[in-house]
């Protein structure tokens, strides 16, 4: 394959990489600590907004990033046609 | 039955289990004993990752320390699961398309030097060791409380079977042996789980227990805010940790996780690319639901506990606070003569003193469940601590075996050759890790947290910029692993063991504690790599094409030896 091409699916990945740890990073760090306090005040159920983000919310979250990822690479390798045979 | 005979029966079948395995998976090769021959099934190296990720502290300690921390137990929830995300996205599937043995290999390669190997080679002794011996204690606990042997038997019991499956089978014994603990370990944390959240709050599932209500229509964790606050705690919902050191420990544990060897070599045992992504989606999966649970069993052990203690008259007390109270576990001391248990946050006035580490041990109890239950734990307990044991000897063995004796010492040494001293690094390790477990030196429960804070201020940086940063070169590479265990060795001697001149918390840099102070040495490795890799040459053009093909999946044959 070309090298132009290469360059594109790596760029693509990055790309990709750089949403999923934004996420990554904003359910985390920004719900369940930096923005905790703030969240607290609004419910679910019976858990404060923030705690439920740090304690269980973002676990969640961070599965489907994971299974997200898989998914959209598994795409991205053949669309670039360097998957796997 | 009694407990005790369900525990030897519980116990002894699943020892069976581990030893039959072993036979079954013996190992002939050094790929083999390496990575299972390379051919394990993303499911199944998924569950062997959780067993292996999900030690004795995971199982037994974990839920206790959140229920005595509350909000600030989040660290340990989220920096011990979002590092997985860090391994899937940034370092499973490039590592893998790598195809060798160790993180040392990789670093030894991509650096193109036998010094950042021998650094690499430290730093996964150094990690892997402080990390063992806190396992191999885990077993001789679980031992001495629930077959009521010492402590120190306990810790012979474990060598030996840790021994047996791990010298034989190499990394493909480990691997479905931990299969195999992992769906015990799994199935003695959600039953009891599954059986106290009911009687709590009506709801068989903990996770939605845990925001459901109790008996008299109020939320759980609005009761356990509550009776915090009539007893002089903290609310359960807020932390008294800073926020800026909640931030650091959670990123220090979640980088560290993806820098731990024990924990990347297992993505080397799977045939593909794609399977290596797919495992760490796997692996994360099976241990969330062991940390989804947690949180839940947290907030439940800590209402029962306040609701079956507090004031309550010491002669009255239930079985299970006497049983506890012969290990010294729980200790009550009745500072006003009342006979009454004072169990309130000023530390003049309470009366008892719980050791957080039996909680998830004594939950069963506590909540007045089966014989058989209590059984049950006692077998996970042991399957945790056990599975993640053999994955830490494993790195240790590969690393006197393959990176010490294969890569440098003596590179002509046979297939069988190799695979003997595989065998007798891991009899050593074995051997060294049992003795810290009888005798364990006063720092290794200090250390132990630490291992994740040497792990991302050493291989973490190493590892990313050598596979995101083609310019990065050995220089770089090893003035910054050097400064960032440097770096942090300081900080945890200085501010934990009190050495050059101590330090007390008032004196942390940042207001960050030696837990979370891995996260500023990862950072200054990162800065000083970056830095230094500008003034020297570029790697050489071999180097420059094996991180170019590193980034593209197609062509990643089995691990192969060169």
């Amino acid at each position: 394959m070309s090298n132009t091409q290469l360059k594109k699916y790596w760029a693509k990945n990055l790309k990709y990489l750089l949403i999923l740890l934004s996420v990554w990073f904003i359910v985390s760090y920004g719900a369940g600590i930096l923005f905790a306090d703030a969240l607290n005040n609004i419910r679910l159920g019976g858990f404060k907004l923030g705690f439920w983000f740090a304690q269980q919310g973002s676990i969640f979250v961070f599965v489907i990033l994971i299974y997200v990822y898989i998914r959209l690479m598994n795409k991205l390798d053949q669309e670039f046609d360097v998957d796997e045979k | 039955m009694t407990v005790q005979t369900w525990t030897f029966v519980i116990v002894g079948l699943t020892f069976a289990l581990y030893i039959l395995i072993a036979i079954w998976a013996k190992a002939a090769s050094t790929k083999d004993f390496y990575v299972a021959g390379g051919g394990v099934s993303p499911l199944a190296n998924g569950m062997a990752t959780a067993a292996d990720w999900m030690s004795a502290a995971s199982f037994i300690s974990m839920a206790g320390l959140i229920s005595f921390m509350g909000y600030d137990g989040a660290v340990y929830l989220m920096g011990w699961t979002g590092g997985y995300v860090l391994l899937a996205l940034l370092l499973a599937p490039y590592l893998r398309k790598f195809g060798k043995f160790t993180v040392p290999d990789f670093i030894g390669d991509r650096y193109y030097s036998n010094i950042a190997r021998t650094v690499a080679v430290i730093c996964a002794i150094i990690v892997s060791f402080t990390y063992v011996a806190g396992q191999m204690r885990g077993v001789g606990v679980v031992f001495a409380r629930f077959l009521e042997v010492p402590v120190e038997t306990g810790v012979y019991i474990g060598m030996i079977m840790v021994l047996f499956y791990a010298t034989l089978g190499g990394m493909k014994g480990i691997t479905y042996t931990q299969v195999a603990q992992y769906c015990i370990l799994i199935f003695a944390f959600m039953v009891p789980a599954f059986f106290i959240s009911f009687q709590l709050t009506g709801n068989m599932l903990p996770q939605l227990g845990f925001g459901g209500k109790v008996a008299d229509g109020t939320y759980l964790l609005d009761k356990l805010d509550g009776l915090h606050r009539e007893l002089g705690f903290a609310a359960y919902t807020e932390g008294s940790k800073s926020m800026i050191d909640v931030f650091a420990i959670t990123l220090a544990l979640m980088v560290g996780t993806a820098g731990l060897p024990h924990v990347i070599v297992r993505f080397f045992t799977v045939k593909k690319v794609s399977d290596a992504r797919k495992s760490a989606g796997w692996a994360l999966l099976f241990i969330a639901i062991l940390y989804t649970t947690a949180p839940a069993i947290a907030t439940f052990a800590r209402t029962n506990l306040i609701q079956t203690v507090s004031e309550q008259p010491y002669a009255s007390v239930p079985e299970w606070f006497s049983n506890w109270e012969e290990t010294g576990l729980i200790v009550f001391e009745d500072k006003n003569d009342d006979g009454v248990i004072q169990y309130v946050g000023n530390q003049e006035k309470n009366e008892l003193t719980i050791d957080r580490d039996i909680m998830v041990l004594a939950n069963p109890e506590i909540a007045n469940l089966p014989g058989w239950i209590i059984a049950l734990v006692a077998a996970g307990g042991l399957a945790a601590a056990l599975s993640t044991a053999a994955g830490l000897l494993l790195v240790i063995s590969a690393s006197i075996s393959h990176d010490l004796i294969k890569k440098q010492i003596k590179p002509d040494i046979s297939e069988k050759g190799e695979l003997l001293w595989a065998r007798i690094g891991s009899v050593l390790a074995v051997v060294v890790a049992g003795y810290f477990g009888i005798n364990p030196p006063g720092f290794v429960a200090a250390v132990v947290a630490l291992a994740f804070g040497l792990a991302a201020a050493s291989f973490f940086p190493a590892i990313i910029l050598g596979i995101f940063d083609k310019r990065m070169n050995k220089e770089g590479a090893v003035a910054g692993m050097v400064v960032g265990i440097l770096l942090m060795l300081f900080y945890m001697m200085k501010f934990k063991l009190g050495l050059f001149g101590g330090g007390t918390k008032e004196e942390w840099w940042f207001g960050i504690s030696p837990e979370g102070f891995g996260s500023i040495a990862m950072l200054i490795n990162f800065i000083i790599s970056f830095g230094i890799s500008r003034f020297y040459p570029a790697p050489p053009e071999d180097v420059q094409e094996m991180v170019e093909s590193i980034r593209y999946p197609r062509g990643a044959g089995a691990a192969t030896h060169h």
